[in-house]
């Protein structure tokens, strides 16, 4: 049993060795090993959830065996399992639907490459999760950056190098923001672990000393992971990036990259600063406003949109807009809604992105919807996927959707009356407009067509189908059984302050 | 208050680099500038860390005359900050010339907002 706390380190540098490896390995082999990797950090994370469950309050695990304000530090508890094991699951999901779209798009000897930045991704993406110490947490930030920036190009055609370009411009000022506040921080608190970093800001904010910098270093912390997960108006870069890179990368992408960053955020709220100092420097209200805006702005972009990709690029817009709107409540319901959101948007999202590759797949390659009438009917499998998805961030009951929108919703009635009444407002209205160019795009796959077009069938691209099954079935799960998922969350948030 | 300007004259110039280099990084169209931006923030970052972590009169925390007193000594986390950043600034900035060496190569232009008028036109896909 005691080994088990072992897991998550474990689970990082198996990562990092296998990019390391991968490097000199043919793409066949690479892409095995990632499998295997993945499978692995997927059992890893099981047993650190089941450590941590039977344990009951978080781990401190020192790296190197150096005492507290010196060394660096893991540290664990549910809610870090879960992350991690629905982070490495949707992974591995989004690699196999992708895995035949990814030969097409990529020179052939450039896949182990692919497979380097997908393992060097996952690692960092576990480090954010684990990390108590916020220098490593910045460092692995730029990994995951230059990972993301990577995948984004891999093809390496059309307008994936502008949008990689303009993905790393704006990652490149959040980061910049990200470290002048931990600069600041550690110039004030004298410390980069989180728990010691608390003691002092607690200490800095009872006695009113430097005030000014504390809350500049929040606003700035608050402002580069804002800027680097795509909170509305930042989001110029992301229709894009997910727009034109290759479909796995998109997958991952918005399902994992832009949620690690947010995950970050949520525990340099409760561990670095803690909730009230947050509140009292009004950066939840901030926060409030700008994902308000981004669920109603993402969402009518969306409609607005011709190009499938694209639209639903923009649907992630206004889907972060969710998290931090659940954030910017600034109570305990709002972010177990948030948290609950970060992974059934990733479900979803990542389901969304996969099945409309096999839509475009059977129109011709063409992603305008125009071409895509009676895509459906093609590619059956891909209808059923693309359906679930679309119903399940519209928020119809049965789909995982619709559970986070209640949760928003019963979340909203602990707040005062006029964050209660904005938020149930935006949240009405960008239902409406999610039902809105989801349904049309679901009615305009399932319109009957003459096409010459030909048909895809189950056999023709197995992982694809299998993959799509699986992510159906992980939405009908949350959607259906999504009770101890919360009460993990409750958990983990608990130990979490 | 224009006595702490004076006694923080290293952070105060920190700062205005980090300023000026994020002002380049966003707004410049040219994307050369642009990294140049970028490697100004980076730089101001570094000095505002290194301006913090010396104190005048004190030095490394090498032990070689059997001093051990920890007032003859500074901190010496802040410069292996400043390292590690460093490290983490060159490899991103070498990522970014690399983009624009292939984008110059597709489109002929370093500005962004050329290249994305050849984008809308469609001249280049």
């Amino acid at each position: 049993m005691e080994i088990m706390r072992n897991f998550p380190c474990i689970s990082i540098i198996l990562c990092m060795c296998s990019a390391i490896v991968s490097s000199a390995l043919p793409g066949k082999w690479a892409r095995r090993l990632n499998v295997t990797i993945v499978l692995a950090v997927i059992t890893l994370s099981g047993g650190t959830l089941v450590y941590s469950l039977a344990k009951g309050y978080e781990t401190v695990y020192k790296m190197g065996r150096f005492p507290a304000p010196w060394g660096n530090e893991i540290r664990f508890g549910v809610l870090e399992a879960i992350m991690a094991l629905f982070f490495s699951g949707i992974l591995l999901l989004s690699v196999l639907g992708g895995s035949k779209k990814l030969k097409e798009d990529i020179d052939n000897f450039k896949e182990n490459l692919y497979f380097v930045l997908l393992d060097l991704l996952l690692s960092s993406l576990l480090a954010l999760i684990y990390t108590n110490d916020l220098f490593t947490a910045y460092v692995f930030v730029e990994i995951c950056t230059i990972a993301a920036c990577g995948l984004i190009m891999a093809s390496e055609r059309g307008r994936a190098i502008e949008a990689a370009t303009r993905y790393m411009i704006y990652a490149q000022i959040g980061s910049g923001l990200l470290l002048f506040g931990l600069c600041i921080l550690y110039d004030i608190t004298g410390h980069l672990l989180m728990s010691n970093i608390k003691t002092q800001v607690i200490i800095l904010a009872s006695s009113g000393q430097y005030h000014i910098p504390l809350v500049i270093s929040i606003v700035f912390i608050g402002t580069g992971l804002a800027i680097k997960s795509a909170l509305f108006p930042f989001h110029a870069w992301l229709p894009d990036s997910y727009g034109y890179s290759p479909v796995p990368s998109a997958a991952i992408l918005s399902s994992l990259v832009s949620k690690g960053y947010i995950f970050l955020l949520l525990k340099i709220f409760y561990r670095v600063f803690g909730l009230n100092i947050i509140q009292e420097s009004h950066l939840f209200n901030i926060l409030l406003i700008f994902g308000l805006a981004g669920m109603i702005f993402g969402s009518v972009s969306a409609i607005l949109e011709q190009d499938i990709r694209r639209m639903i690029a923009f649907s992630s817009v206004a889907q972060i807009g969710y998290i931090y709107m659940g954030f910017g409540m600034g109570i305990r319901s709002g972010m177990v809604a948030a948290v609950f959101h970060i992974i059934s948007h990733a479900a979803s999202k990542s389901l969304l992105f996969i099945s409309s590759a096999g839509l475009t797949d059977a129109s011709g390659k063409n992603k305008t919807f125009k071409d895509l009438t009676g895509a459906a009917y093609r590619n059956k499998i891909a209808g059923a996927a693309f359906t679930t998805g679309a119903l399940s961030m519209v928020g119809v009951p049965l789909f995982s959707g619709f559970i986070s929108k209640l949760l928003f919703a019963k979340a909203a009635f602990e707040t005062n009356a006029m964050t209660m009444v904005a938020t149930l407002v935006c949240l009405a209205i960008s239902t409406i407009l999610n039902a809105v160019y989801f349904l049309k795009t679901v009615a305009r796959i399932y319109t009957p067509a003459t096409t010459e077009y030909e048909t895809i069938r189950f056999k023709d691209n197995i992982p694809f189908g299998v993959a799509c099954i699986l992510f159906i079935i992980l939405n009908l799960i949350l959607g259906l059984a999504s009770d101890p998922l919360v009460e993990f969350i409750n958990r983990g948030l608990m130990m979490f302050s | 208050m224009f006595g702490n300007l004076i006694t923080n004259f290293g952070e105060a110039v920190a700062v205005l680099l980090f300023v000026i280099g994020f002002k380049d990084l966003l707004l410049q169209k040219n994307l050369i500038k642009k990294i140049v931006g970028l490697n100004f923030m980076d730089s101001g970052i570094y000095l505002f860390l290194a301006e913090k972590g010396y104190i005048a009169g004190r030095v490394a925390p090498i032990v070689t005359d059997g001093v051990t007193e920890v007032t003859k000594y500074i901190n010496p986390v802040p410069s292996g900050l400043v390292l590690t950043g460093i490290v983490v600034s060159v490899s991103s900035t070498a990522l970014m010339l690399a983009l624009t060496i292939r984008l110059y190569e597709r489109y002929h232009t370093l500005n962004m907002d050329e290249i994305s008028t050849i984008i809308k036109k469609g001249e280049i896909e």
